[in-house]
């Protein structure tokens, strides 16, 4: 099996401040974090040949996209082999797998990703679906049911895992109280202090299963990576960090509602896509990001990426120990969108680069941790990469 | 309840508006009858091209559910029900839907459901579902 993605390797990775109202434009925001990537790898701005993105430019909802490639490319006169703003692919990572093909294919050699959101200052509330006269598109058989929300839209898999598995909302609070527990050591981190079990059990429904503290809070904040050709990336300012194995599988049907199996979603076939290329095993990560835009697309990722087995998630993660940060899998380790904020995926995936590059400070994991694995999407959506700095 | 309404495609009037006459329909491969939903112009089981209509009893399980508390837009009244129904004719026929005409932490998964319709604007009949009536 050829797996080109392993002649790619993350190279740079920067956040702008991430914050709640800002008051900065989502360009502000980008520039900023791509400067610091950029620097970051030890590159300069005429090295970049390629630029990436998912989704691209949105106008809605408000805030969840707010700059596309082609804006950027002017803010900073990039000269560019290829370039791609695309909403439609496998989860946030789209944009990084895309870079992949792109750099494999010979079109570039520095490729530079980004991700922004300016959701706190544009809505000041969850983003939500069917704000027009009339819904057309892919949400249009969930919103005239007032299924407006990604919120509605997800408890309705975790309420059928809790029914399939026995999982509890006491075991589902761990993923919320583990991110704040990391939060705590993380100085960017929007919600810092602690969370007991009892508040979270306390605190509001949104959907059920899913209360307030399931659901991740809206930023405004951007985050950039460099995915360099391997060959390109030696010399550079810091160690590569090779993308090992990609995941981005999609087998069953492409619909929040109509997927074969409803207790987990189109993340299981990703995951099992990401295993088959490549030697190494789940009990070999070192650390785990996992998209926890809910709560429960967490707990799923962990089983379908083969943590535990299908099912046992709750019970794998009950009292916290094993993915805290001295646990047997370090969970979400700069508090996660839970407490750190919504940065889609790509907050996570730049927590990984930190950890990898042992930068995490207060928050790094013991060790000298050489494998992560990354994960992105919920719903129809999903991607999952796992990323090592052992040469 | 405020509702944004689904914007009726050519394709799409057989699901949006065929609930006037109280049932569900949807498309069927000729083929190998195969029910297609949500509506397209070939059979994703045979690749069939030719399409005609079925009409379902309308019956089918609570596949799973959530009720929902946030009053996302002005004016939305909660708590109320929102679920996945599967329908009795085919595994993967299913319809996001309100379970309505029962109190929401009533809603259990598994429960027997059938169709009501709810009329909107623009002759639009919504499929919703309540609980199957017992016959005594």
């Amino acid at each position: 099996m050829i797996v080109g993605e392993k002649m790619t390797a993350i190279t740079g990775s920067a956040q702008s401040a991430v914050g709640r109202r800002l008051g900065r434009s989502g360009l502000d925001l980008t520039v900023e974090a791509c400067l610091a990537a950029i620097a970051d790898a030890g590159l300069e701005v005429k090295d970049i040949d390629g630029l990436s993105t998912w989704p691209g430019f949105a106008e809605q909802p408000p805030g969840f996209s707010p700059v596309g490639a082609p804006e950027l490319k002017e803010a900073l006169r990039l000269k560019l082999n290829w370039h791609a703003g695309v909403s439609e692919a496998p989860g946030q990572f789209g944009s990084i797998f895309n870079a992949v093909g792109a750099i494999t294919a010979g079109f570039c050699r520095h490729v530079l990703c980004f991700r922004v959101l300016t959701e706190s200052s544009s809505a000041g509330k969850a983003s939500v679906m069917g704000q027009g006269e009339r819904v057309d598109g892919w949400s249009k058989y969930m919103v005239p049911f007032n299924a407006l929300s990604a919120a509605n839209w997800t408890a309705l898999f975790a309420q059928k895992h809790f029914d399939c598995y026995g999982t509890t909302r006491e075991q589902l609070a761990q993923i919320a109280i583990n991110g704040r527990k990391n939060a705590a050591l993380n100085p960017k981190a929007i919600y810092r202090d602690p969370l007991s079990l009892d508040e979270y059990m306390e605190s509001r429904m949104i959907s059920s299963p899913l209360c307030l503290y399931d659901c991740d809070v809206p930023v405004d904040g951007a985050t950039a990576v460099i995915v360099s050709h391997i060959d390109a990336a030696a010399d550079l300012r810091r160690p590569p960090l090779r993308i090992e194995a990609i995941g981005s599988a999609h087998n069953s049907r492409y619909s929040w509602f109509q997927f074969d199996d409803l207790a987990t979603q189109a993340l299981r076939d990703a995951a099992q896509m990401m295993w088959q290329r490549t030697d190494l095993k789940p009990a070999d990560v070192d650390v785990a990001e996992l998209y926890d835009g809910f709560s429960f697309i967490c707990l799923d990722w962990l089983e379908q990426l083969g943590f535990c087995p299908v099912g046992e998630g709750g019970r794998f993660i009950e009292g916290g120990e094993r993915i805290a940060l001295d646990g047997e899998l370090p969970l979400n380790t700069n508090g996660g969108h839970l407490s750190a904020g919504r940065t889609h995926g790509f907050g996570l995936l730049h927590e990984a680069c930190v950890q990898l590059w042992g930068e995490g400070g207060a928050r790094q994991v013991g060790g000298d941790p050489k494998v992560a694995a990354v994960a992105a999407g919920g719903g129809p959506l999903g991607g999952c990469m796992l990323l090592t700095s052992s040469q | 309840m405020t509702r944004t309404l689904p914007v009726v495609n050519e394709d799409e009037v057989l699901f949006w508006k065929g609930g006037a006459d109280g049932k569900l329909h949807f498309p069927q491969c000729r083929q190998c009858q195969y029910i297609v939903h949500p509506p397209a112009p070939v059979c994703p089981q045979c690749y069939g091209r030719e399409l005609g209509e079925t009409t379902v009893s309308g019956e089918g399980t609570v596949a799973t559910f959530t009720i929902n508390y946030q009053p996302w837009v002005p004016d939305m009244q909660v708590p109320f029900t929102i679920a996945i129904v599967a329908l009795n004719e085919q595994d993967d026929l299913r319809l996001m839907t309100n379970i309505v005409n029962i109190p929401p932490e009533k809603v259990e998964i598994g429960m027997r459901v059938s169709v009501v319709f709810e009329v909107c604007d623009e002759d639009i009949y919504l499929p919703l579902f309540e609980p199957m009536k017992v016959s005594v």
